[in-house]
C-alpha cells in the first residue's frame, strides 16, 4: 500500500503524517508514507485545501487533520 | 424589537456574565470594582470567557455552514461568472469558505489554472481572513451591529476594489508561469451527511480554540490594562480621536504584527472605550490580520515579489482609508 500526505510544511500536515503513521503500526500493515510538499505535485491530485490524504493514487480526503483511527478504517 | 435587544444584551453581550463576574471579584476576591486590580480583574475574566463561550458556539455553527462550501464549489460557481460580478462573488465566497492560510499556495493555483483571473483569486485572498463570519459576530457583541454591518460592507469593498485594481493592471505577468501551466483535475466531491457536518464543525472548534487560545488570553490581558493601567491621557496623546496621525500608525503598528483576530478585539474594545477613534481601532485590527507574514511568505512562491507588494500596499492603502472613514462618520454608528 502506498500512503501520500500532500501539504505545503505546516503544522496541520504533520500531524496528519504522524497519525498516519501511528494508523499503519496500529493496523500492521505494509505500507509507504511519503510526504508530499512540492504545490505542483499537490495541484496534480487535484487538491486544494491541505492537508490531504492519497491512498493507493486515490485521494481519500481533503483539507481534513484525521484522526489514526479513522485513517485505519479507510485501509 | 425588545426581545431583539434582550436577546443581543443576553447572548452577544453576555451580561448575565458580566454581572456574575463583578459578583465573583466583589464577593469572593473582596476587591473593589472601581479600583485598578478590581477593574482588571473583571475586564480580564469576563472577556476571556466570553470569547471562548462565543468562539465555540459561533465556530461550530460557521462550520457547519462552511462544510456546504469547499474550496471545489467556490471555483465552480466562480468560473461561470465575469468581470466586477465575479470579484464580487470572489469576495462573498471568501468569507464564507473555510479557509487554511496553509491552503493558500494550492488553492491560489487551483483558481487560477482553472481560468479565474487572478484579481477574483485575489478579491477571495483578501476577503478571507478579513471578514470572518465569527469575528463579525463578535463585533456585534462587543460594539454593536451597525458597527459589525458597516465593518463586513467596507472589507467587501476593500476586497473586490483590491482584486479589481491587481486585475486591471494586467499583473498577470507576475504570477510566476507554472501556476498556468498546471492542469487542474476535478476531483469528485465528496457527499457529507449530517454527523459528518457536525464532527466537522467539532473538528473546526476544537482545531481553531488550540491555535488561538493564546493570542485571546494574551490579548485580553493588553486589553485590561489598557482598560485600568493605562491612564488616558497617555492613550488619548498618542492615538486619540482628533490625532490626524492616529490611524497611520495604528496601521503600521498592526501591519507587521500576526495576530488572530480574536485576540485584537479585546485591544481594539478597550482602546476605544479610552478614547481612541473607532476607526483607528477597526484599522488596527484590519491591519493586524489582513496581512500576515506566513502568508506572504507562502504567495511568494506563486506570484513574483512585485506583484506581493502591489497587493501588500493595496490593502495598507485601503485600510487606511476606512480607518479615517470610520473616525469621520462613527458618530453616525456608535
Amino acid at each position: 500500500m502506498n500512503i501520500k500526505v500532500l501539504g505545503t510544511g505546516c503544522k496541520k500536515c504533520k500531524t496528519l503524517e504522524a497519525n498516519v503513521k501511528e494508523a499503519v503500526a496500529n493496523a500492521g500493515i505494509e505500507a509507504t508514507v511519503e510526504k508530499v510538499e512540492d504545490v505542483q505535485k499537490i495541484i496534480g491530485y487535484g487538491v486544494m485545501s491541505t492537508p490531504a490524504l492519497v491512498i493507493d493514487e486515490k485521494v481519500v480526503s481533503k483539507g481534513k487533520v484525521l484522526k489514526a483511527k479513522d485513517i485505519e478504517k479507510l485501509f | 424589537m425588545f426581545i431583539f435587544k434582550w436577546l443581543n444584551a443576553q447572548l452577544l453581550k453576555m451580561e448575565w456574565l458580566s454581572n456574575l463576574v463583578e459578583k465573583l471579584i466583589t464577593d469572593v476576591f473582596k476587591l473593589d470594582m472601581t479600583t485598578r486590580l478590581g477593574g482588571s480583574l473583571h475586564f480580564f475574566i469576563y472577556d476571556v470567557i466570553k470569547i471562548f463561550i462565543l468562539l465555540s458556539v459561533l465556530i461550530f455553527t460557521i462550520s457547519y455552514i462552511q462544510s456546504f462550501f469547499p474550496p471545489e464549489r467556490t471555483r465552480r460557481i466562480l468560473g461561470r461568472f465575469n468581470g466586477i460580478t465575479a470579484n464580487i462573488l470572489g469576495a462573498l465566497l471568501g468569507t464564507i469558505t473555510p479557509f487554511c492560510s496553509c491552503s493558500s499556495i494550492p488553492l491560489f493555483i487551483g483558481f487560477t489554472s482553472a481560468g479565474l483571473p487572478i484579481g477574483v483569486t485575489f478579491s477571495f485572498l483578501i476577503s478571507s481572513p478579513l471578514v470572518d463570519l465569527a469575528s463579525v459576530l463578535l463585533l456585534a457583541s462587543i460594539f454593536n451591529w451597525k458597527i459589525a454591518f458597516a465593518y463586513v460592507v467596507v472589507g467587501l469593498i476593500l476586497a473586490v476594489l483590491g482584486g479589481t485594481i491587481i486585475s486591471k493592471l494586467k499583473l498577470e505577468k507576475y504570477v510566476e508561469p507554472f501556476v498556468y501551466q498546471n492542469q487542474m483535475t476535478e476531483s469528485e466531491q465528496e457527499q457529507m451527511t449530517v454527523l459528518d457536518r457536525m464532527n466537522f464543525g467539532k473538528e473546526q472548534v476544537l482545531d481553531i480554540i488550540q491555535k488561538v487560545w493564546l493570542y485571546v488570553l494574551i490579548g485580553v490581558g493588553i486589553g485590561a490594562a489598557i482598560h485600568n493601567w493605562i491612564p488616558q491621557e497617555i492613550i488619548s496623546a498618542v492615538l486619540g480621536q482628533d490625532k490626524w496621525y492616529s490611524v497611520i500608525l495604528a496601521v503600521f503598528a498592526g501591519v507587521p504584527m500576526y495576530a488572530d483576530i480574536f485576540g485584537t478585539l479585546p485591544i481594539a474594545e478597550a482602546l476605544v472605550l479610552k478614547g481612541v477613534g473607532l476607526g483607528t481601532a477597526l484599522s488596527f485590527m484590519m491591519a493586524v490580520t489582513a496581512l500576515s507574514l506566513p502568508s506572504m511568505i507562502l504567495l511568494k512562491k506563486v506570484v513574483k515579489t512585485r506583484l506581493l507588494i502591489i497587493f501588500a500596499g493595496i490593502v495598507t492603502t485601503g485600510i487606511l482609508i476606512i480607518g479615517y472613514l470610520f473616525n469621520a462618520f462613527s458618530y453616525l454608528i456608535i
